[in-house]
């Protein structure tokens, strides 16, 4: 890969010329995946959590120049089809109220599910109590980031 | 996943206008429509308009379960389409709990109709008597000769026949979908990122913009120096913009607007602007100030606004009295205000997340200066509204700036923007005063001091009263004299309705209050509330219907036997019991107070919402309502400081975190009554019970909002 350039949900970019750009609005604006959302642009609220080589990362604060080189998965690379079986535990439980911030709170129990196919209730508060959701689906949350925990193991 | 609704979400972002087109098209070539909400295809599809603002209450699944369930349609051909604003779907507000509420009549009659001409389809073809004909899963059969023919092969026939006037809706007890949890239709776009909300709008040749508003409102620009912002890569167009003169909506709307290619130039260039303020003689305006104010106001009788009986004065010997206070707040839903607005010659397209479509068509054609009738609204997903967005100030601005540079422009608030240019929830104060004689309340005092929702358009608003005290008036407890007070404080900050609006002020206190006055009487405040509940029919503040009082004995009885045996300390349990927006629902709260920490456990709500159209969506807008609540009664407050809104992100008006959850466990009362409402009913109670459980945990009364803890 050239050194100008990131992976975006697999596909090299090159980001020569934005540089300066968060993460965030070159995701919105540039490659039109708007599926990660803008909430407070200052990383209290979590709304536009990605994976950076894995890890959750909130994307309005991290500039294009320090993930060079580097692979980035929005919502839209999660699953091809929604087949995640957290995207799956999502609907099971119907988590969503307006929707807005569920991109982020999958994005990040999928991370967090990758380190830790178990998670107890405290991995869950240290993790999610990150994303705000405003409608306040957290129970839901919860329950659902379990139900994919149990589909994993079996 | 349907195909159908996934192009038509991204349709809908993309082309706009040529959806309408297409749909009518359509229903040309033998699609059965015979009203606006519905049409069903020869495919045997049934398409339903949403004709209400999705902003997670769910309404683009319980509005399609009324029609599909009138209509025995099978309910995975069902595909919706958000309407767009237009007179022939009737009003499309949405607030107040009303959807369900309002359509559940015209939409179970809308499918019922459609069943009804496809049935007599039907008994045409077949020459038989439309009476012997039943319906289910989307086909029609004839019982005795076991035919069958699917809707899509009636439509045709059934779209040539008038249009019954008459039909008959089916009794309760055979309903198959309505009672039913059905999913989020919209569930897979959202755990795919597909759904599309305001922000997601893109249209050719759309340019996006941020605009700096004068912090005071009132404010204007006294200098401003464009230079290093206009040398931002990127930065098309630094626009002033005024929109004050034109509407009270746009009072905040006085600055300049930064026009660039991307979202992050124009972000930059706003923080290269150099601007100094002429901010005004509100910018004299301090926190302190406005309390010290209602503290001095409360004192004086304010206007009656219910009296029967003679009623205490707080400082009579002999009366339990209280003062509460509770703050500003801000709805911070996690969307910020945003929109896309393209204003031509003559001609003005609007997408945007908004509750009342019909208000963004009035501001937009203001601000375009164009007929209303040459605006066209489409509405978006909405990234939660919680009555924020009843109020389309946004649309008017983008309008102004789309005029200025003649294209299309998508304005996005900051998070700051959104926290400091809002429409408050207003502060209050309230002074309560009642005494007891034996075991009973025997007279009931409530003073409401504060600005109202009736003054946002300015000082001179008729009727301020009437915003602030309807829920003091009509509290459910019946008390031989009561008397209830308003005294309005004028304060420069526009304010608006928040999700359970003045409720969520005078709940607090009134739930609050009678459990100070089961503790002063000695008496358990479960038994103490069911020995002061009404007994006879009382009047809903809309005013409409007469409800049954039983309703809230059930709810208090069920919420506390559901709760079980009280826990222990350091845990303490406290209730709260409400009638707001059409349902009954008492909570049971469970916290602990130690340190500096309030901390909440467990929550058991009983709701009577009516008839239940869609059960996991009530339990969910219930959980939903109770995390709204503890964020307003453990973290919300909007102060003001020299005219300014102080907070403006989540760092300083924090909202409830997932590790600050309790449980919640929702307890549905089953019911015929038509339905109520579900979004709003559950917040009033939830700081209240809150209160009374750290009461009955430490022994503190807590009467300010947010609460702060302090063990001494």
């Amino acid at each position: 890969m050239p050194p100008r350039s990131l992976r975006v949900n697999g596909v090299a970019r090159d980001v020569a010329s934005h540089l300066d750009t968060p993460l965030l609005w070159f995701l919105r604006d540039h490659l039109a995946l708007p599926g990660t959302k803008f909430g407070c642009g200052a990383g209290v609220c979590g709304a536009c959590t990605v994976h950076v080589d894995g890890e959750a990362v909130r994307a309005c604060i991290v500039d294009l120049r320090e993930l060079l080189g580097r692979s980035v998965v929005t919502i839209e690379g999660l699953s091809p089809d929604g087949s995640h079986p957290v995207q799956q535990a999502w609907l099971a439980e119907d988590v969503a109220q307006c929707g807005y911030c569920q991109p982020a709170q999958i994005m990040a129990a999928a991370a967090l599910l990758r380190r830790k196919p178990k998670p107890s209730d405290a991995d869950i508060d240290e993790v999610m109590s990150d994303i705000v959701c405003r409608c306040g689906t957290y129970q839901r949350v919860r329950r659902a980031i379990h139900r994919a925990a149990q589909g994993s193991r079996s | 996943m349907s195909v159908t609704r996934r192009t038509f979400l991204i349709t809908s972002a993309a082309a706009g206008a040529g959806l309408l087109l297409r749909v009518e098209a359509q229903a040309g070539k033998g699609v059965l429509a015979p009203n606006a909400f519905l049409g069903i295809g020869a495919d045997g599809t049934v398409t339903v308009w949403v004709t209400r603002s999705e902003m997670g209450q769910g309404v683009r699944t319980s509005l399609p379960m009324l029609v599909a369930e009138e209509l025995d349609a099978e309910w995975s051909r069902v595909v919706i389409r958000q309407a767009e604003l237009d007179a022939r779907f009737g009003q499309q507000r949405t607030g107040g709990s009303l959807s369900v509420r309002e359509l559940w009549e015209p939409l179970r009659r809308a499918g019922a109709t459609a069943r009804a001409m496809l049935v007599t389809a039907a008994a045409m073809r077949w020459e038989v008597p439309a009476a012997r004909l039943s319906t289910e899963n989307g086909v029609v059969s004839d019982p005795l000769t076991g035919r069958r023919a699917a809707y899509g092969d009636l439509v045709a026939v059934a779209a040539t026949l008038p249009v019954p006037d008459d039909v008959e809706l089916k009794a309760a007890d055979r309903y198959r979908i309505i009672g039913t949890s059905k999913r989020r239709l919209d569930g897979p776009d959202i755990v795919t990122g597909r759904a599309r909300f305001g922000i997601d709008v893109r249209v050719p040749g759309m340019l996006h913009a941020t605009f700096v508003r004068s912090p005071v409102p009132g404010g204007k620009v006294r200098r401003l120096n464009a230079g290093k912002a206009k040398g931002i890569a990127g930065v098309r167009h630094i626009v002033p913009v005024d929109g004050t003169g034109l509407s009270w909506l746009l009072q905040w709307s006085r600055g300049v607007a930064v026009v660039a290619d991307s979202t992050w130039a124009a972000l930059r260039g706003r923080d290269a602007l150099e601007i100094e303020w002429d901010e005004g003689v509100n910018a004299a305006l301090e926190q302190e100030t406005i309390e010290d104010d209602l503290l001095r106001l409360a004192a004086e009788p304010g206007l009656v606004v219910r009296r029967d009986g003679e009623a205490p004065v707080a400082d009579e010997a002999g009366a339990v009295t209280a003062d509460y206070m509770v703050p500003y707040l801000a709805h911070a839903p996690l969307e910020p205000m945003n929109c896309v607005v393209a204003v031509s010659d003559d001609r003005c397209r609007v997408w945007a997340p908004v509750q009342l479509p019909e208000g963004a068509r009035a501001i937009a054609a203001r601000a375009a200066g164009i007929e209303p009738e040459r605006v066209d609204v489409e509405v978006t997903l909405l990234g939660g509204g919680f009555g924020r967005r009843l109020y389309a100030d946004y649309v008017g601005e983008a309008a102004l700036i789309s005029k200025a540079v003649g294209a299309p422009v998508q304005l996005l608030w900051t998070r700051e923007d959104d926290m400091r240019h809002g429409f408050y929830r207003p502060i209050s104060h309230h002074r309560m005063a009642a005494r007891i004689h034996e075991q009973k309340v025997v007279c009931w005092s409530h003073r409401i001091t504060g600005p109202s929702r009736r003054t946002v358009a300015g000082r001179d608003a008729k009727q301020p009263e009437e915003s602030e005290s309807y829920a003091a008036i009509e509290m459910p407890y019946d008390i031989a004299a009561v008397n209830v007070e308003f005294n309005h404080l004028y304060v420069p900050i526009p304010c608006g309705p928040w999700r359970s609006v003045a409720y969520s002020q005078t709940g607090f206190v009134i739930e609050s209050f009678i459990d100070e006055l089961a503790h002063a009487a000695g008496a358990d405040p479960v038994a103490f509330r069911l020995a002061h509940l009404m007994r006879k029919p009382f009047l809903d503040y809309d005013g409409e219907k007469e409800i049954d009082p039983a309703r809230l004995r059930r709810v208090l009885t069920i919420a506390a036997q559901r709760a079980g045996k009280a826990p222990r300390r350091p845990l303490g349990r406290g209730f709260a019991v409400t009638f707001d927006h059409g349902a009954a629902v008492a909570h049971a709260a469970d916290v602990s107070a130690a340190g500096d920490r309030i901390r909440v456990h467990r929550f058991v709500t009983a709701i009577d919402c009516g008839t239940v159209v869609n059960p996991d969506h009530v339990r969910a807008q219930v959980e939903g309502g109770i995390v709204f609540g503890l964020s307003a009664a453990l973290k919300g407050e909007i102060t003001i400081r020299r005219g300014r809104v102080e907070q403006g992100n989540y760092n300083d008006y924090d909202v409830l975190r997932m590790d600050e959850m309790p449980r919640v466990e929702v307890h549905i009362i089953p019911s015929r009554e038509a339905p109520g409402g579900v979004g709003e009913p559950p917040v009033p109670g939830v700081a209240p019970a809150v209160a009374n459980a750290i009461f009955a945990a430490t022994g503190k009364r807590l009467r300010r909002l947010p609460f702060r803890y302090r063990h001494r």
